[in-house]
């Protein structure tokens, strides 16, 4: 979005709980309190030196096709802006540098496994779960293909395989959810990246790190952890030396992604309430009105009936 | 005037430019089922939901509410008056809610799960309660559109040779649940309005979730009532739309007593809308974005005057007296909400990153503009089997 500014979404939430005024359900699924000790993992972009080994080890891990290591020091592919897509979950995009000509800016973009994502709030069929560790993974037996996760998405991160007829899917990065579970404490991105670009610890730590680093280098940074509390916060974090917005960094608000949409809906239906009442009503003034109008043609004489209608 | 099925031949030259229209759309229909949805369509990773969302879906469950307001004003308050239009209404309801569950199989990539939401539930997600209130509301119109095919086949039950033994348990059970049914409509018909403004709302509560990445002009927490009045708003132009088309069509005299009274009641509708739609923007601030004069603000500038100019229209007597002035003002005002859909879920949406603009394919348009023909084609065949369309016992006679 080129001409929104925080203001306008602030305002737009605050009618938005105005609304939700109106409903007294809170909603649940994505507002559940989540675990301290859950999964934070800081991006320098400072530290990254854009080697590309994460996007390799990222489809090594998720059974992609992939090419050779090797080849990954192509520096060609930098020339234009990439995005995640069906063949990798994590791409790596090289920015300039003001203040350095030489020393160019890297960042690595995945999802950002919110800590209220709007995904898990969409999904028609509830596929997508926000774990306890901060993962947001999905089912893909569940999954009907609607792409509504991809509408709802902030950062644009689900993608689809478009070129699929049978058995298309939704892909984005799963916080290495099999490799986990098999043992590895790393995701395999984290585990690779060569630099410490990659920070991965409890997210309490990790946004600890990222403020030393801020606070021992103010010169470096700028004094913003990008996922600090965007949308509400996210697992993954960036610390940057330009503005994000430069890094093409969505400009978003602080309000959790599904928070307006769930209140609505909530309120909407609050314990089913609203649409109970309205049958009630409807059913009274049908009740009403017929009455009058029996009423009424017991009065008239039966010569309107020949006309009347079948009711 | 008693409904009837209306006599007159299927064939003429329009419907044979439907019928081609039709199957140029049902070519590009099996090539995305055999090849997946990028073969036909331009949506990608960016623009995931495109024509057949906005224009097939939303804009259809928005077109198709005649059927609740028309029940609304007939059956709940029981104005007799109009007991003409709802069947009509009704059909097109019914027909239009075919045509959206249709759309949503096609646009769906794995439609083979298409019945996941009946088991599988979220009640966080405006998707979901739109799917649900679809599915029920459908099977509800099925039901209320019951009675006209048993008023049509009871005593005339007459199958060809070898089934005809069944004339007369079909006829029997024909009849039962036709008495059956006449006892427990209005649970259905009430039934039917709850469900209508529970969807009608909830499709304008769908895109409130893409939040900032949704143009300023559209996107408000008030989506879901502005999504509401605006159906209800367009439910009586579309009848009488169609009505002045079916009547020209089959050469038949439009009903004008009851369409008059009908679009005398629209600018009242259209009046709250744009009540609301203006407070929204003012109090928001977003009007500063029409001053832009870019391609979105244009959008929403012609989608407010398609409103606005009706609006004024229908207030005029000499409009709504005459056929033209009434089917130019209810087409402005099918034309404004239309528009307004599509607004609302492909120009609004324009994602942080967005390289390519979308405009829908020629393959996308083709099955839209094919799934519209079939429609139309298949209320021509209704009209003509079932009683529907009311019409003056001395014309009725006068055909047979």
């Amino acid at each position: 979005m080129k001409n929104i500014n925080r203001r306008d979404f602030l305002k737009t939430t605050a009618a938005g709980v105005s609304i939700c005024a109106l409903g007294t359900a809170t909603a649940k699924g994505t507002d559940k309190t989540l675990p301290e000790d859950r999964i934070g993992i800081l991006v320098d972009t400072d530290a990254c030196v854009g080697c590309r080994h994460c996007e390799w080890a990222c489809r090594k891990a998720h059974d992609l096709p992939t090419p050779e290591l090797d080849a990954y020091s192509d520096e060609s592919v930098f020339r234009e802006y990439r995005r995640p897509d069906a063949g990798s979950y994590t791409v790596v995009n090289k920015f300039e540098n003001e203040k350095n000509p030489l020393l160019p800016v890297h960042a690595k973009i995945q999802c950002m496994h919110c800590d209220r994502p709007a995904c898990v709030s969409a999904c028609i069929v509830g596929a997508f779960t926000k774990n306890d560790d901060g993962s947001v993974t999905w089912d893909t037996g569940k999954c009907i293909g609607c792409r509504y996760c991809m509408v709802a998405c902030p950062f644009q991160i689900p993608t689809y395989d478009y070129d699929r007829a049978i058995d298309p899917l939704i892909r984005k990065c799963d916080l290495c959810e099999d490799r986990r579970k098999g043992g590895e404490k790393l995701p395999a991105c984290v585990a690779i990246c060569p630099n410490e670009a990659l920070i991965f610890g409890k997210k309490g730590d990790v946004l600890q790190i990222a403020k030393k680093r801020i606070k021992r280098n103010p010169d470096t940074y700028v004094n913003h952890i990008y996922g600090e509390h965007e949308v509400g916060g996210t697992t993954w974090m960036y610390i940057a030396g330009k503005d994000f917005g430069k890094l093409k960094m969505p400009p978003l608000s602080l309000n959790p992604a599904p928070g307006i949409s769930e209140s609505i809906q909530h309120g909407i239906f609050a314990y089913f309430v609203p649409p109970v009442t309205i049958y009630a009503l409807l059913g009274l003034m049908m009740w009403v009105t017929k009455k009058r109008k029996n009423d009424k043609q017991e009065k008239i004489s039966s010569e309107n009936e020949k006309e009347g209608g079948e009711s | 005037m008693i409904p009837a099925p209306v006599k007159h031949k299927f064939l003429t030259p329009g419907v044979i430019i439907l019928i081609v229209i039709a199957v140029n759309g049902l070519a590009f229909l099996a090539m995305r089922f055999i090849y997946g949805i990028g073969a036909v369509t331009n949506l990608d990773n960016v623009t995931p939901w495109g024509l057949w969302i906005g224009v097939d879906v939303a804009a259809g469950v928005a077109l198709a509410a005649g059927g609740f307001t028309s029940a609304a004003l007939g059956h709940v308050m029981h104005r007799e008056h109009y007991h003409d239009i709802i069947r009509p209404a009704l059909l097109t309801a019914m027909l239009g809610y075919t045509f959206v569950a249709f759309a949503v199989f096609v646009d769906i990539g794995r439609w083979y799960f298409i019945w996941h939401p009946l088991v599988m539930w979220n009640g966080n997600s405006a998707l979901f309660e739109v799917g649900i209130c679809v599915m029920i509301y459908m099977t509800v119109l099925y039901i209320e559109f019951f009675p006209i095919v048993t008023e049509r086949f009871i005593g005339r039950m007459n199958l060809p040779r070898p089934f005809g033994f069944l004339n007369k348990p079909v006829d029997r059970m024909l009849r039962y649940l036709d008495s059956r049914l006449s006892i427990s409509m209005f649970v259905f018909i009430i039934a039917g309005v709850v469900l209508s403004t529970l969807h009608q709302s909830s499709l304008g509560t769908l895109m409130v979730i893409a939040g900032q990445k949704m143009h300023p002009l559209w996107q408000t927490p008030i989506l879901p009532l502005l999504f509401l009045l605006s159906a209800i708003a367009v439910g009586f132009p579309m009848v009488i739309f169609e009505s002045l088309i079916a009547s020209r069509s089959f050469k038949m005299k439009p009903e004008m007593e009851i369409l008059s009274r009908l679009g005398r009641m629209v600018p009242v509708i259209i009046a709250i809308y744009l009540a609301f739609k203006v407070t929204d923007l003012v109090i928001r601030e977003t009007f500063k974005y029409v001053m832009v004069f870019d391609t979105a603000a244009w959008m929403f500038i012609a989608e407010m005057m398609l409103l606005i100019i009706p609006f004024f229209m229908l207030l005029i007597r000499k409009v709504t007296n005459s056929a033209l002035g009434l089917f130019i003002a209810a087409g402005f005002v099918v034309a404004g909400v239309l528009l307004n859909r599509i607004n609302n879920f492909i120009v609004a949406y324009q994602p942080y990153y967005d390289p390519v603009k979308y405009i829908p394919s020629f393959g996308e348009i083709s099955v839209t503009v094919g799934c519209i023909a079939l429609l139309v084609l298949a209320y021509r065949a209704i009209v003509m089997i079932f009683p529907v369309i009311s019409q003056k016992r001395s014309e009725i006679i006068k055909k047979i």
